[in-house]
């Protein structure tokens, strides 16, 4: 019991040990920023890296805790985001005055995606969810002293206190409805009675809230803006990756009897979210709501591909946010960088970055393409099977209107990489000196943008996990 | 030969450049690569003479097939017919053009090259592809670097062009998406194999729906009324080397796309759309002529012009007999050289001149009698005098439309054969004003072509004449390939 206890559980367990050797650090003595973060870097590769090893399936506490191959990469994904995140926002985290209470909070709210992303049962699943949130909102608040910072937070936690109250209430719904709500149990109970399909339209809601999915977008843009850069890509990439994989397993496997009813669901929002995404992405200024928007646009096609009700459904949404994770980091690590070094955050400031910044500039450009799904960038091969998957059913119109997203998209990227490559400007942003590590992290993700698409074992590998 | 080599290449020469310090080492790194290349295609075509020479009937040659994502069917195929071998020749000649011509660009010149060649790339790759996806991949991939060569390097409107060009080139690959999705999805089983897909039989509803959706997603790529439009704006506003890849390859990718794709693996739906086809291209034909004569840059006049010529590719296909179709790829090598050429002879003049205006030069011949005389080749060429190439492929086009019978057909071919005339007309007078007449006393005194030049208009002009004297070489290439395609239109 204690083997398995130890052996299933071993990455939330790895992260727990981390946390509370930061605890001790914190109420140690005073250590510098710089050798506390080097520290920590460390010990996320360490996590990231240990995460292939010793992968078991199995499940603890009676079914309220699954793990197998598939949520083991999962979870080596969002461990990988965060190292990334401890890499790319290194100058940011050296000022910071609360380093080892940031990666507290950061820590808890991963632990509680782990669990998010096992659990196997409705009331896990709502721990989970609350550990995985309430964490993040006290990070938007990590600019202590900006004003936008504490509106974020606030508001972050009102619209996670309505999804959690709406969550509540389908989860009781689905209680009355079907008596159990273990995951196991649900889907053999599963009938399409209205009251069925009422509480998994509850359920569902509180999925789109933490995706943004339209119409419960609004609260997206002011929390990405009013957050500190590193705290925006945690929200737009680890958690909204998080949660995919979880609405992943609900749709595939505890609503799996319905799914006939929700494809026509799921296929309608994944085309509103693209289009209003793309369409309010359009206009912005300010590249945290620009990227904002941009997530919003990506979940819809993260939607398409999950609406195909398939195994090339599955593969092709964890494959997506691998992707994603590598091409969005790069792109806020960029933002980021620029906003720690000058604060600037308008797309206008970056006009002629190209003559003083080519490094940075190049792989803004690359991020940039692997989001738009251009060629021989990953997200070409990500969007691209999204579409594939999202396909297998048929429904050529949806398809094309995808499709015609793809090229809206392209123009508002393209209008960063205009200002970039293109626009004159006579006094553009000087030459940002930047940190060895967050060099090393822009190299890791344009690696991982090139790569990740031109290597198709990683892939079947995926592939395989799904089965 | 290993057809890998062909994409190989042109990513070591990027590599190189990458690593490259100085702008010469990089201009020199880069015409290297491009000289290999071009010895790599003429092997390449003395090796498919060989072997078909030898008997070897296969459909394709070099056949070549690793696995690439595996679980939707795809994989890495590669193969050539006479087509591909065609149009590789023709990439490998505009590439070491106009990487030549590009020798005197200061602003960037890393970065200018680095695109230039993964365009060709892009080119390389679609042409021997034969799967669908990888196809796409290719395409999409030849995009992003217009996109940067004329935004940066561009002249006049250039964000404006460059973003039209986007815009419009990644819809055509939106509905060419669509299109291989349906082909995908409706064969009797799933694959993006072309060779496979051709021996399926698609539902005749699938096909339907699918070919136009494929053919106008390729034509955008080709200047397909009325999706020419990114054609004047994208190719007057790029760089010199960028006109002569776009007009010279990238147009081509178009063409290529919808004969080997829409046509060849969708012949029902070619039969019922082939009279839209026809119509539109004749009208490209016409209205792309007659802008032609309106038009006072020098640029743009090609790029009208090429609006035109492409028309004739596209009412090649449309007319779907085994003449017409080897015309348009004749016309399709044709106009890749001869419009790469023209761009490149604008270049130089504007380069010296600073003008493209047609009024504002005169008598340029006494000043600058090589790069004038490539300019009444070129010319001569675009208005198909016998003996250059734009002859042989526009005949082609006009005997395979001929032998439909019925009026329709007949009075669309006596359309198109009319804007010859026009073509004679803009041609003619833009030579005119520009070489002949008085001279300019500021261009007194302008130099003569440069060495780097002078090769890249030899270079063209001898396939042109190749083409114009011998057209056989190509002709053997091209019909048993267009052969092959015919049968499987006629349903045979």
């Amino acid at each position: 019991m204690l083997n398995d206890f130890l052996l299933l559980m071993k990455s939330e367990l790895v992260l727990a040990f981390i946390l509370f050797l930061l605890l001790i650090i914190k109420v140690g003595k005073e250590v510098t920023n710089e050798r506390l973060l080097s520290l920590i870097q460390i010990l996320l590769l360490g996590n990231f890296i240990y995460g292939f090893f010793f992968i078991e399936s199995g499940s603890l506490f009676g079914g309220m805790y699954i793990t197998n191959g598939l949520i083991a990469f999962q979870k080596s994904i969002i461990s990988l985001g965060i190292y990334l995140i401890s890499l790319l926002f290194s100058d940011w985290l050296k000022k910071s005055e609360h380093l080892p209470e940031f990666f507290i909070l950061l820590l808890s709210a991963v632990i509680g995606m782990f669990f998010l992303i096992s659990s196997g049962n409705l009331l896990m699943f709502y721990l989970s969810l609350e550990l995985a949130t309430i964490p993040v909102a006290a990070m938007a608040n990590f600019d202590l002293d900006k004003k936008i910072s504490s509106e974020a937070s606030m508001k972050m936690i009102l619209s996670s206190a309505l999804s959690s109250g709406v969550l509540l209430f389908g989860i009781s719904l689905i209680y009355g409805a079907t008596g159990t709500i273990g995951f196991d149990q649900i889907p053999t109970l599963l009938d399409g009675s209205s009251l069925q399909i009422l509480a998994f339209v509850f359920l569902f809601t509180a999925f789109a809230f933490k995706l943004s999915i339209v119409p419960f977008h609004l609260w997206t843009a002011d929390v990405y803006e009013g957050s500190p850069m590193a705290v925006t890509s945690f929200l737009s990439v680890i958690s909204k990756g998080a949660i995919a994989f979880i609405l992943l397993t609900t749709l595939y496997k505890v609503f799996a009897p319905m799914h006939a009813l929700w494809y026509n669901m799921v296929m309608l929002l994944s085309v509103i979210t693209m289009v209003v995404g793309n369409l309010f992405a359009l206009r912005q200024q300010n590249i945290k709501r620009f990227l904002a928007f941009s997530s919003i646009a990506q979940v819809g096609f993260i939607l398409l591909g999950l609406s195909s009700y398939s195994v090339e459904g599955t593969s092709s949404v964890v494959y997506f946010v691998l992707i994603y994770v590598f091409s969005n980091l790069a792109a806020f690590g960029v933002a980021g960088a620029i906003s720690q070094s000058y604060g600037k955050e308008l797309i206008e400031d970056y006009k002629g970055l190209y003559q003083t910044n080519p490094f940075i500039s190049w792989v803004l450009a690359l991020s940039l393409f692997s989001l738009a799904g251009i060629p021989p960038t990953a997200g070409f091969f990500g969007k691209l099977f999204l579409i594939t998957a999202g396909a297998s059913k048929g429904n050529y119109f949806f398809i094309m209107v995808a499709a015609l997203n793809m090229i809206i998209s392209l123009y508002y990227y393209l209008r960063i990489v205009r200002a970039v490559f293109m626009d004159k400007n006579d006094q553009p942003i000087a030459k940002i000196n930047l940190d060895p590590s967050t060099k090393l992290g822009m190299i890791i993700c344009t690696a991982g943008i090139i790569l990740i698409g031109l290597l198709s074992w990683v892939y079947d590998y995926i592939t395989t996990l799904s089965i | 030969m290993n057809l890998t080599l062909l994409i190989l290449l042109p990513l070591l020469t990027a590599v190189v450049i990458l690593l490259m310090r100085s702008g010469v080492q990089v201009k020199w790194s880069a015409l290297i690569g491009a000289s290999v290349q071009f010895v790599l295609a003429l092997i390449l075509f003395f090796a498919f003479r060989k072997e078909r020479a030898s008997g070897n009937e296969a459909q394709m040659l070099f056949e070549l097939q690793y696995k690439w994502f595996p679980s939707w069917h795809i994989s890495f195929h590669l193969g050539v017919d006479g087509i591909s071998v065609a149009m590789i020749l023709l990439t490998a000649f505009v590439v070491i053009a106009g990487v030549l011509v590009s020798w005197n660009v200061e602003k960037m010149t890393k970065e200018f090259y680095l695109l230039l060649v993964l365009l060709s790339l892009g080119a390389y790759g679609f042409f021997i592809s034969l799967d669908l996806f990888i196809l796409f991949f290719f395409l999409e991939i030849a995009v992003i670097p217009k996109y940067l060569l004329i935004g940066i390097w561009g002249s006049g409107k250039k964000e404006y062009a460059a973003n039209k060009l986007a815009l419009m080139l990644m819809g055509g690959s939106a509905l060419v998406l669509v299109g291989l999705l349906g082909l995908y999805f409706n064969g009797t089983e799933k694959t993006f194999d072309l060779l496979l897909l051709s021996k399926m039989q698609i539902p005749v509803m699938v096909q339907k729906i699918c070919f136009p959706l494929l053919f106008v997603g390729f034509g955008v790529f080709t200047a397909l009324f009325p999706f020419h439009t990114w054609v004047p704006d994208g190719h007057s506003s790029a760089p010199t080397a960028g006109s002569m890849f776009l007009a010279g390859i990238s147009m081509k990718l178009g063409g290529y796309g919808c004969l080997r794709v829409a046509t060849y693996l969708m012949p029902e739906g070619a039969r019922e759309y082939a009279n839209i086809i026809i119509v539109l291209s004749a009208i490209a034909i016409l209205y792309g002529a007659f802008a032609t004569m309106m038009q006072k840059d020098l640029k743009y006049i090609n790029a009208y012009s090429s609006v035109s010529h492409c028309g004739f590719v596209l009412l090649g296909i449309g007319m779907l007999t085994k003449t017409a179709i080897a015309g348009a790829v004749m016309q399709m090598v044709s106009h890749g050289l001869m419009t790469a050429l023209f761009f490149a002879v604008i270049g130089m003049i504007y380069e010296r001149t600073h003008t493209r205006e047609v009024n504002e030069m005169g008598g340029l011949i006494k000043v600058m009698p090589f790069i004038t005389t490539v300019l009444f080749i070129v010319g001569l060429c675009s208005l198909g005098l016998p003996g250059l190439s734009g002859f042989v492929a526009e005949m082609s086009i006009f005997m395979g439309s001929w032998q439909n019978p019925d009026p329709f057909h007949r009075i669309a071919t006596i359309a198109a054969c009319m804007s010859i005339v026009v073509t004679a007309v803009y041609i003619l007078r833009a030579i005119g004003k520009t070489a002949m007449g008085p001279i300019n006393d500021r261009y007194l005194l302008l130099e003569d072509a440069k060495w780097n030049e002078k090769l890249a208009a030899i270079i063209l002009i001898a396939g042109i004449i190749a083409i114009g004297i011998a057209p056989f070489w190509l002709n053997d290439l091209i019909t048993p390939a267009a052969d092959e395609i015919m049968h499987k239109v006629a349903g045979k």
